[in-house]
């Protein structure tokens, strides 16, 4: 139960896209068509939980010990840069297809707040590696949950009619804003 | 504090710099350095024509092998000749591509409602299939401008896009995103082997031709004066155009919408105006043809079916060689159409120029004795086409048939035309209500005899058009109808001297919706005649088809004519096709020339495909929905009277020509007078004289 809690607090009431406002560039760039917004759904999803991962080993196992905690941003920035490269690596080597589903999409998330943000978020609660790995998982299905939905509007507004001002990034800024204040109604469902 | 926190953020940096090294060595996947060389030769518009995810993907489809050289379709030739060079490749000829925009309707068709708030046309279309009357035309919205990533497409005067060719790069974009199909990227081999189907924008008149000619594109472009864009769109249906504008009975001009109003558009002058412009101003107009495929195809029979297909044939391409019984080409054109509807001298023009694309000819050789299918197929011709018409004559089934002085109509109007002697006698009594009865009168009036057409039925009946029985009448041609023949009386020197005839009577209608003629007991009469000519109907010569063992390996009908699919026109033997007389029966000239288009598509794509497909939207029928009872918001405006060349002596004793073509003036007139329709719409109230 507290597992079901946690990633339905990471899904809809803590929503790192909508509720922490975390990785908005993706979330504007890559959401003009579902094909892509789900490829980068995917990619993130796979590499937030890796980072989690490696970066909860890092911080235990490197810079507490050290008793080097203030270091924890440019660290966690170094390692998840590296790992994202390399699983790029490994993935053309290792899984082609997968590599041609998730490739483009992977470099532009070495450099993703979202991705830092979620690792970061998970030392300050304190969360244990399994459940780090859960929470991760989760908020990054989350992102991939709020790109879809965007992608889907922003197809249909392709056929609206807008006013010139506002077409492009401005409707897509005020549409974000709007998604933002809808999910804003979980808020408080999970303490 | 300092030097431990630097060691440990360098040491964490070397650690993931050792780790990608050491990965990059264990993980690292060959790529072909040619990619990024190919790539750069590519245009970088990323537009997805050549069916690639963009160029890096159709770099990488070129060095694997799976695509040409000439894959970018933006780069053009000089892409493809950098790409050669970087693989070592030879560049293919490919023919190249444009935009076509099939509407002419835009603003003028009738709008269902309007939508406000939608601003496109993929959206517009979801609504009850977009805003228009019109089921097949454009919606006006522009979708295909925003579309077109090299600004080659603009909304036109009349709200339907306009495509600029020099620009067009056939990338697709356009016709992705058109809901409606109203444009489509074609070759100029598609143009050629496309059939009408029933979403193309075919006002009545395109939809009646057998040669389903571009009619209203021809008009519209005489109507701005570039004469040679019309001579050019007729020619892509229609390599016949000197002759069917002085022959065709025009199927075209009864489906015109200015029936309603006043007379129809006199669409077959005007074709006739744009090609005797081709011929009298000296030069031929450059035909282009698809690059060369060396594929030989025999085609049988130089009459307007076999020209039409060896025509086509050589502009998609392909090395046609025709076989012909007769010294000269033109079959039934030359030997059948009399010199004063058809002079000698412009259809030799149109052969020639049919002939100098690179058509081969080898006269003198007769099918089923000269030449055979074996004989064609041994000397490596891939496909047969069959043309070789509708000669036999059909006989009265009278007494005395056979005596001298009858002759059968396609057999006198031959020798004239070959120059030979024919016998004719002072008196001639010609039976049948044809076209080939009212041209052997004809022939005999300028031959110095007094001529009279028998023919069993009234003068409704008659199946000659309407203004050779009048150009028959005035010269003198006497007519004698519900007569039909019973028996050649002949003199001691066994020559015809009269014919028994006797009276009809119509009764009932029959299949063909005529009034069956019956006769009437007791009226047997006779009538002088030293020669009578026997015009009543022909049919195709098979017996040429049989094997020396007296079998066929071709199917026939119940008609006499060689069996094939109505559409694709392949007879039971798959590399033999047939059209024209052969398998129609007699029929139109414009008939025969459609039916050797429609072969020559078949033949095409049984050669680069090997198979015959069949669009499914096929037009056979008139469309229900674009005929209409009347015709709106039309002023009456005069129609253009044929011009005559010659009166009186000059014309009954010369086979000079009478009709005579249309002034620039007139035809100017003539071509405002098209309403230039659509499916639905058509031009409401034009200017007088806009030109």
């Amino acid at each position: 139960m507290e597992y079901f809690l946690l990633i339905i607090a990471a899904i809809f009431v803590n929503n790192i896209v909508l509720a922490q406002y975390l990785g908005n560039c993706p979330f504007l760039g890559c959401s003009r068509a579902t094909g892509t917004a789900v490829g980068m759904g995917g990619a993130v999803i796979f590499v937030v939980t890796l980072a989690t991962a490696i970066t909860w080993l890092v911080q235990k196992r490197l810079l507490e010990p050290m008793g080097l905690e203030y270091l924890q941003t440019i660290a966690f920035i170094l390692v998840i840069a590296a790992l994202v490269q390399f699983v790029e690596m490994f993935l053309k080597k290792v899984l082609p297809p997968l590599y041609r589903a998730l490739g483009i999409f992977l470099p532009l998330i070495t450099t993703n707040c979202a991705v830092l943000g979620i690792a970061i978020i998970c030392q300050r609660k304190e969360y244990g590696l399994l459940k780090s790995v859960v929470f991760a998982a989760a908020s990054a299905a989350g992102f991939m949950l709020a790109l879809v939905l965007m992608a889907a509007i922003r197809e249909r507004l392709d056929t609206a009619r807008v006013p010139r001002a506002l077409r492009g990034m401005p409707i897509g800024l005020i549409l974000a804003g709007l998604m933002s204040l809808a999910f804003f109604a979980f808020s408080g469902m999970i303490a | 504090m300092i030097a431990e926190s630097v060691l440990v953020l360098f040491g964490i940096g070397l650690g993931s710099a050792l780790l990608l090294a050491l990965a990059s060595r264990l993980l690292y996947v060959y790529e072909d350095p040619r990619v990024a060389r190919v790539e750069q030769c590519l245009a970088g518009a990323n537009c997805g024509a050549c069916g690639y995810p963009g160029c890096p993907g159709a770099a990488q489809a070129v060095v694997a092998g799976k695509a040409g050289a000439n894959v970018c379709v933006v780069g053009g030739p000089a892409s493809a000749k950098a790409v050669a060079e970087i693989m070592g490749l030879t560049v293919e000829e490919r023919e190249p591509e444009r935009a076509w925009v099939d509407c002419t309707g835009g603003r003028r068709a009738e709008a269902v409602y309007r939508y406000e708030g939608v601003a496109d046309c993929r959206a517009q279309h979801l609504f009850h299939n977009g805003a228009k009357m019109c089921p097949e035309g454009c919606l006006g919205l522009g979708s295909c401008v925003a579309a077109c990533q090299f600004d080659a497409i603009r909304m036109g005067p009349d709200n339907y896009p306009v495509v600029d060719p020099e620009r067009c790069v056939a990338c697709g974009g356009c016709a992705q995103a058109c809901p409606r199909g109203v444009i489509s990227i074609l070759s100029m081999s598609a143009r050629l082997t496309h059939l009408n189907e029933t979403s193309d924008c075919l006002a009545p008149c395109r939809q009646k031709c057998p040669g389903q000619i571009d009619i209203p594109r021809y008009i519209q472009q005489l109507r701005r004066g570039d004469v040679a864009g019309a001579v050019l769109t007729i020619k892509e249906r229609n390599p016949l155009l000197l002759v069917c504008g002085r022959v065709c009975p025009r199927p075209c001009e009864t489906a015109c919408r200015r029936n309603h109003v006043d007379s129809p558009v006199a669409i077959n002058m005007l074709k006739r105006y744009a090609a005797d412009w081709e011929m009298n101003s000296g030069a031929r107009l450059h035909i282009p043809c698809a690059p060369d495929t060396k594929r030989r195809v025999a085609v049988v029979g130089g009459g307007p079916a076999g020209l039409s297909c060896a025509y086509f044939l050589r502009r998609l391409g392909h090395s046609p060689t025709i076989f012909e019984s007769m010294p000269l080409l033109g079959g039934q054109l030359r030997y059948g159409i009399p010199e004063y509807r058809l002079p000698k001298a412009v259809l030799d023009w149109e052969i020639e120029g049919i002939l100098e694309l690179g058509v081969e000819v080898r006269t003198g050789l007769r099918f089923g004795r000269d030449i055979g299918l074996e004989s064609l197929r041994a000397e490596g011709f891939e496909a047969v086409f069959l043309g070789i018409g509708a000669w036999l004559s059909s006989a009265m089934r009278v007494e005395g048939e056979d005596s001298e002085g009858v002759m059968a109509g396609t057999e006198f109007l031959t020798r004239v035309g070959l120059g030979a002697d024919t016998g004719l006698g002072k008196k001639v009594v010609v039976v049948g209500g044809g076209n080939t009865a009212i041209d052997a009168a004809r022939t005999s009036v300028r031959l110095g005899a007094e001529a009279t057409i028998m023919y069993r039925r009234s003068r409704q009946e008659m199946p000659a058009n309407d203004e050779e029985v009048l150009g028959a009448e005035q010269e003198g041609v006497k007519f004698m109808f519900l007569a039909a023949p019973t028996r050649v009386l002949t003199g001691p020197s066994g020559r015809a001297e009269a014919l028994e005839y006797v009276q009809m009577k119509l009764g009932e209608p029959d299949a063909s919706g005529r009034r069956r003629p019956e006769p009437v007991p007791g009226s047997e009469t006779t009538i002088q005649a030293d020669t009578i000519i026997a015009a009543i109907g022909q049919k195709p010569e098979l017996a040429c088809l049989y094997l020396p063992d007296q079998t066929c390996p071709l199917e026939e009908t119940k008609w006499r004519t060689l069996a094939a699919d109505p559409d694709t026109l392949q007879t039971s033997l798959p590399d033999v096709f047939t059209a024209g007389d052969m398998f129609t029966g007699p029929n139109l000239v414009i008939g025969a020339v459609g039916g050797g288009r429609r072969a020559a598509r078949s033949i095409h794509q049984f050669l680069t495909q090997g198979a015959v497909t069949r669009p499914d939207k096929l037009q056979r029928d008139m469309i229900p929905y674009t005929l209409f009872s009347n015709v709106q918001d039309v002023r009456p405006r005069q129609r253009a009277e044929t011009p005559h060349l010659c009166h009186g002596r000059e014309r009954t004793c010369t086979f000079a020509e009478i009709e005579g073509p249309l002034n620039a003036d007139q035809a100017l007139a003539e071509s405002c007078r098209c309403l230039h329709c659509g499916l639905t719409c058509y031009d409401r109230d034009p200017e007088p004289g806009a030109a």
